[in-house]
């Protein structure tokens, strides 16, 4: 039986008649849960966020509540503050722009309440440049709310203070980081910040505690309010909980986003159930699950995951591929992670060696320069992919790849290098062959795939 | 001319009459003709960021790039002069940024994205279809190419969050959405 979608974050999102302003927002309940978060002490709040064991859906899946409560408003004499991150720009994910471009209030609410609950009186949306349009419609949504004191002075009669302000980046991948996303708020390059501090809630913006959460999360916070941590904890699966915003492109017949409760659908669900199987009738031959960062999973392999039994004992059991669950900690055990959301599939006739090739131009271009590994790594390891994609391979240069990427992973100021070295690690790795039927000598060799034309 | 300058290490800023000392050759330089309304946008931009001046870098930058087209380096003098920064701290973040330039672009602007998604769905030969149509030529991967009539500019960007739509392309500031090579034409037809 094909599973159901439980959209809460997406629940007005394409719904004919509904539309971006405030009344449409309003007659659909808007606001609501602001008001009632107005009513309950902030540390509450946070507590509440704690108990309903919603983690970050912009990468990392760090617990949002244990974030929250690295500030302690007992002993932080500093000003705090938050900054939602709408930088967008994992490869694969596309699901903040849905929010931003056709719910925005939504946001604006979850931040609010987020604030609220944080005592944060001066917040920004570091939102990309390329969402220019995305830009203007969150500006009108703020002067909106303004209108009606969802924001600014005295928010509702509460005495609480809250202003919202949009800060456009410049197309640059790396302000995502949420150091590099301070300092670029900073009016800095965007250099990410040496750890520790591992957290900007410790020191961040302006040398201040400084909450990052992205957009998905932030608008989590509405729903949690509206019911309750608890209740709100009981979606999804235990530590993986609520909902989840997929995001499917590649070669399937449906490509599109989607909101199910984490764990409770399968990849081979979503891709043959929901995204009507592989395009063309073809076979599936690989898939990125959680953004162009995350390693590859490929057909055919079988995974081994502890499984917890009704009576609560533990068994270990084996998975297919079609069979892994979509949520944090599944993802993480077969070795890949559930990242962003974005899930890129490729079908039996891609060429592996040019997606790879693809996918570290990428991050060559987006690496901000600061670590030696990380900045001549990614140039080299876009070059020799590049070279064993047009089939002027060398000898030896998979191997020189994979030792390349072995070199940045860990050794780097910020997750960057993880994220270049993990596809080309876990892409040789598991496609092997096709690398080495691509160096020199071998080049002549026919590969199954179709010419991409895409390095 | 001091150069004892005094870095506030909270903001990282240089008081203005620190960063150009009244009557310096850098002061007298600095009136590019703004239109009517440029200075008080600034002003208002400049507000969203009581703590820091210096936050303001990356909006007057778009707004001089809206404006004009380009970053000049009147607008770095400009910018860092109404920041209290030094002309380096804002040239530093237009050399760093993509949607940065310092000349102008074409008239009509168009991105296609490169990456994975859009590139499976043949992004490569969309771009080098606008390359053709529009007479740019160069085949630089990243960079901006102008058509020589300075009509086009086309540009290979990465991944712009439209993935399941692909290929994606931007013209001026609309997204373009499962853009074939037919649409492409129709599209090109549409924005003259
Ligand atoms: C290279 C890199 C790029 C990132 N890009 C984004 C991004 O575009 N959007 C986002 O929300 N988080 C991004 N992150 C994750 C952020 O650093 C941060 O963990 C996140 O915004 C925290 O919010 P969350 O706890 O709500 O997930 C990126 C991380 C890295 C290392
Ligand atoms: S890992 Fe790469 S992107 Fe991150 S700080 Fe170092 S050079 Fe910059
Ligand atoms: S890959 Fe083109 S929009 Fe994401």
């Amino acid at each position: 039986m094909p599973v159901s979608e439980n959209r809460l974050i997406f629940a007005n999102i394409d719904k004919p008649g509904y539309t971006i302003d405030i009344d449409c927002y309003l007659k659909h309940g808007g606001y609501v849960e602001l008001k009632k978060a107005l009513t309950i002490p902030g540390p509450d709040i946070v507590a509440d966020v704690k108990l309903s064991g919603l983690r970050g859906r912009g990468g990392a899946g760090f617990s949002c509540g244990m974030k929250w409560s690295f500030i302690d408003p007992k002993r932080n004499t500093k000003p705090v503050y938050l900054i939602c991150n709408a930088d967008e720009s994992e490869p694969g994910t596309f699901k903040d722009k849905q929010i931003i471009y056709k719910d925005p209030h939504q946001l604006l609410e979850g931040m609010a309440i987020a604030c609220y609950a944080n005592n944060v009186h001066l917040a920004y949306i570091y939102i990309r440049g390329e969402f220019v349009l995305g830009a203007k419609i969150l500006e009108k949504a703020i002067a909106e709310a303004k209108a009606k004191n969802f924001l600014g002075k005295n928010i509702l009669g509460s005495g609480y203070d809250l202003e919202i302000y949009i800060h456009r980046g410049a197309g640059a991948y790396i302000c995502g980081e949420e150091t590099g996303l301070i300092e670029s708020l900073e009016g800095k390059r965007p250099y990410p910040r040496i750890k520790p501090p591992y957290f900007p809630a410790v020191l961040g913006l302006y040398m201040s505690p400084t909450i990052v959460n992205n957009v998905e999360t932030l608008c989590n916070i509405k729903h949690i309010i509206a019911m309750g941590g608890a209740a709100y904890a009981k979606l999804g699966r235990p530590n993986n909980t609520g909902t989840r915003l997929l995001c499917v492109s590649g070669d399937v017949e449906k490509p599109g986003y989607y909101e199910f409760e984490v764990g409770a659908i399968t990849l081979g669900e979503l891709i043959y159930d929901v995204c009507g199987g592989i395009k063309g009738g073809r076979k599936l031959k690989a898939i990125i699950p959680g953004g162009s960062s995350a390693k590859v999973l490929k057909a055919g392999e079988r995974y081994k995951i502890k499984h917890k039994k009704p009576d609560g004992t533990m068994e270990e059991k084996e998975i297919a591929l079609e069979d892994v669950p979509i949520d944090f900690d599944t993802l993480a055990a077969v070795g890949s992670m559930a990242g962003s959301g974005g899930i890129i599939v490729m079908d039996e006739t891609r060429d592996m060696v040019e997606c790879l090739a693809n996918i570290a131009t990428f991050y060559a271009h987006e690496s901000c320069g600061q670590c030696t590994p990380c900045r001549e790594g990614s140039l080299w390891m876009k070059k020799i992919t590049s070279r064993l994609s047009e089939g002027e391979g060398h000898a030896g240069d998979v191997g020189l790849l994979k030792t390349v990427a072995d070199n940045i992973a860990g050794k780097t100021i910020c997750a960057f290098g993880e994220a270049c070295a993990w596809p080309v690690q876990s892409f040789v790795t598991k496609f092997r062959d096709e690398f080495d039927a691509h160096t020199a000598g071998d080049a002549a060799a026919p590969t199954p795939a179709q010419k991409l034309e895409a390095v | 001319m001091s150069t004892n300058r005094v870095v506030d290490p909270a903001t990282q800023t240089i008081p203005p009459e620190q960063a150009y000392p009244v009557g310096s050759p850098d002061h007298d330089h600095l009136a590019p003709p703004l239109p009517v309304g440029f200075e008080e946008q600034a002003d208002e931009l400049i507000s969203h960021y009581p703590v820091s001046k210096r936050s303001a870098t990356l909006p007057l930058l778009h707004l001089w790039q809206e404006t004009f087209g380009y970053i000049s380096d009147d607008g770095i003098e400009w910018i860092g002069h109404k920041l209290g920064l030094q002309p380096i701290n804002i040239l530093e973040l237009v050399t760093f940024y993509p949607m940065f330039r310092q000349h102008p672009a074409g008239k009509i602007q168009i991105r296609v994205c490169r990456t994975l998604s859009c590139a499976m769905a043949g992004s490569y030969d969309l771009c080098n279809h606008f390359r053709q149509k529009c007479g740019t030529t160069e085949n630089e991967v990243h960079g901006l190419e102008i058509s020589p009539d300075g009509k086009y500019s086309v540009e290979f960007v990465e991944c712009i969050a439209s993935c399941g739509t692909a290929p994606v392309i931007m013209i001026n500031d609309d997204f373009h959405e499962n853009v074939t090579i037919k649409r492409a034409d129709e599209l090109l037809e549409k924005y003259r």
